[in-house]
């Protein structure tokens, strides 16, 4: 895979925090080159979850064009569930019904399922998957994995899963959400940051946060699911994370501000080469101001990964053509 | 993209951009057909790993289940009632032509006639699947001569029969080939009713009350007795009235046996029923409603004169008339009726 220059920035994002030479540092950012995905940590942030819906879901039809994936070479994808990537999915199968984007080299691995909940039941994540995102796109049944919350032995459902993720190739870029108590998948506060898929139990956090999804009956919320661990998402080569809404503001703050914390379990991508955090205003409320003013400033350099926005359509020559970077 | 063959060969077609008819509402959503069967497209995905072998797309089509007319008299020139040597074709020629007007099947009906006219023709009935030749048979319907004499509608006077002295037995003599028939209208206040619906029930054919004077308790007896379909409600019988709702009474009785359900056939052309009493009717019951045409020969037709039976029927206009008199009848043009009834 071809990438643009990438122009060694370390220094200057390393000086994010000192107001001044950050400013000096975004704006020869800007007129220079587009940032490389690798070794940094991106904030970005939209106005509203419409509009972070659709970068983030630019994002990752940009990042599996320019994969140029084909029978020999699938792209990877780890995708989350929830109301969050709703709109991002939205998005995807609308750039699909456009001939934009086609799924036809994608392989997915969720995150997670419920232990014990019927596959068919509304609210399983085989469900949620199947109605929200699966049945709209051209994807292939035997590419998608998701965890089986009813097999007989679970231990050995999330090791094979792990396997499945290896025989793959590892995942490319895996998409996840973030939890008000800064959970990834179900690594519930107190998961080891190095941990793989296995069985976990709810904290009440997140029974509390999906009753909404089962009536508001607390008693009908699974109490157990399969999820991958926090350790298999940072084996990704990227990682994204949507967050909107001012509900997970505070989870955000810890996650980015302060230290990483397995009580925070996405405080752990501080440590991963490459994670981009979507967001909305409202997710920001709890950051410093320095730091929303940091990355907004990035905007103009952070925009350039979603513009131009490649299509399918277009024929590979050309495609190739428009990735040529700026320079001075 | 190929389906999977685990599970069976047969090709699975995937109908796209049409809406269908689910939990009563009109939803965006494919339909998966495999072998004649509706598929779970989820458990398709899911279980068999399988996809779809053909696409169609339905460019924004309602896809909905056909009509049932249980309730045509016949239509396009042909009168079922009428002692033909070739009742087939005549059958035939109106399930063709129906199936334009949404009816995947129905029950052709036989009016008020001598022993001599059921002789004849219920032996050439059978019973057979729709298809593309068109909407399939589900049997006859009898209505009639076990009515009343006082709401006999259109039907035949002179050909009005009982089964008072034999119950069942006369039943038989006078319909005498029972295989093809699957509704048979009677009116439950005559004597020994009570017999002749449950021997009915226990073939297997379903009792239909209509063209009577019944009470609501003789009503409630029959529904006991195993009846389970009122003939076009309101129309040929007592009125509603709230010391004894009469036959009406069905809809709302606490007498129906549990388990059970009261269906009401209903002509929709808002001249046999007023459309308010249409909607109490269906609020009442709302799960019982069926629409019915009890359509005639001349549909489908310009205006004229055509048989009912023994009788001869004017069509003028909307209207229909015995001919010389001037009661209500039946129904001439089909979908614009059955059109305006969307709750």
């Amino acid at each position: 895979m071809t990438r643009p220059q990438s122009y060694d920035e370390g220094p200057r994002l390393g000086a994010k925090l000192s107001g001044g030479r950050a400013q000096q540092g975004a704006a020869r950012l800007d007129s220079f080159f587009i940032l490389d995905v690798q070794e940094t940590m991106k904030l970005i942030i939209l106005e509203n979850y419409v509009q972070a819906s659709e970068w983030a879901a630019k994002y990752i039809r940009n990042r599996i064009i320019q994969f140029n994936p084909g029978p020999n070479k699938y792209f990877t994808l780890g995708l989350p569930t929830g109301s969050t990537p709703l709109g991002c999915y939205k998005k995807l199968i609308e750039y699909y019904k456009n001939g934009d984007l086609s799924f036809k080299y994608v392989k997915t691995f969720n995150m997670d399922e419920y232990v014990g909940l019927p596959r068919d039941h509304l609210e399983s994540y085989h469900s949620f998957m199947w109605n929200n995102f699966f049945k709209h796109i051209d994807i292939s049944p035997e590419n998608t994995h998701i965890l089986d919350g009813n097999a007989a032995d679970l231990q050995a459902e999330c090791d094979a899963f792990e396997g499945k993720i290896k025989a793959a190739g590892g995942i490319e870029l895996f998409v996840g959400g973030i939890g008000p108590d800064g959970h990834i998948a179900f690594n519930e506060p107190g998961s080891s940051l190095v941990s793989r898929t296995r069985v976990k139990t709810l904290a009440m956090d997140t029974i509390l946060a999906n009753a909404r999804f089962f009536d508001g009956d607390l008693s009908k919320v699974p109490t157990m699911a399969l999820t991958v661990g926090v350790g298999t998402v940072m084996d990704a080569r990227e990682v994204m994370i949507l967050i909107t809404g001012a509900h997970k503001a505070f989870a955000l703050y810890k996650a980015i501000e302060e230290g990483v914390n397995h009580m925070w379990t996405v405080s752990a991508f501080q440590q991963h080469p490459s994670t981009v955090f979507v967001c909305d205003e409202d997710a920001t409320l709890e950051l410093k101001v320095k730091t929303v003013k940091y990355f907004k400033g990035l905007m103009l350099v952070h925009n350039k990964l979603v513009e131009p926005l490649y299509s399918m359509k277009e024929t590979g020559a050309e495609r190739r053509q428009s990735k040529k970077p700026y320079s001075d | 993209m190929p389906s999977n063959k685990s599970v069976s060969d047969a090709p699975i077609f995937q109908f796209t951009n049409c809406r269908i008819l689910r939990s009563h509402q009109l939803q965006r959503e494919d339909l998966w057909v495999r072998e004649g069967k509706i598929l779970n497209p989820e458990k398709l995905f899911f279980d068999e790993k399988g996809s779809a072998d053909i696409q169609l797309d339905c460019k924004d089509s309602i896809i909905a289940p056909g009509f049932i007319d249980v309730q045509i008299n016949g239509g396009f020139g042909v009168d079922f009632s009428l002692a033909a040597d070739d009742v087939q074709s005549g059958i035939s020629l109106v399930s063709q032509k129906i199936l334009s007007h949404g009816v995947t099947s129905f029950c052709p009906t036989l009016v008020t006639s001598p022993p001599s006219v059921y002789h004849k023709v219920l032996p050439q009935i059978s019973v057979r699947n729709g298809g593309p030749h068109g909407a399939g048979i589900l049997g006859a319907h009898l209505e009639g001569p076990f009515i009343s004499k006082e709401k006999k509608g259109a039907h035949s006077e002179h050909y009005l029969s009982t089964f008072e002295s034999g119950a069942f037995q006369d039943l038989l003599a006078t319909y005498r080939h029972l295989d093809c028939v699957r509704i048979v209208t009677l009116a439950p206040e005559m004597k020994r009713s009570s017999e002749v619906i449950q021997e009915l029930t226990r073939r297997g054919i379903c009792v239909s009350l209509g063209h009577s004077v019944a009470n609501l308790s003789q009503a409630e007896e029959a529904v006991r007795h195993g009846a389970t379909f009122i003939t076009h409600l309101f129309n040929a019988m007592l009125p509603f009235h709230h010391r004894d709702p009469g036959i009406v009474g069905l809809l709302t009785s606490d007498q129906i046996p549990a388990r059970r359900r009261v269906f009401y056939g209903m002509i929709s052309d808002g001249i046999h029923t007023n459309p308010a009493a249409l909607r109490i009717a269906h609020r009442a019951h709302p799960k019982g409603l069926v629409l019915v045409t009890d359509a005639i020969a001349g549909m489908g037709l310009a205006p004229g004169r055509h048989t009912l039976g023994q009788q001869v029927i004017e069509v003028d206009g909307l209207n229909t008339y015995i001919a010389g008199e001037h009661s209500i009848r039946s129904l001439v043009t089909f979908s614009p009726h059955l059109g305006p009834c969307v709750f």
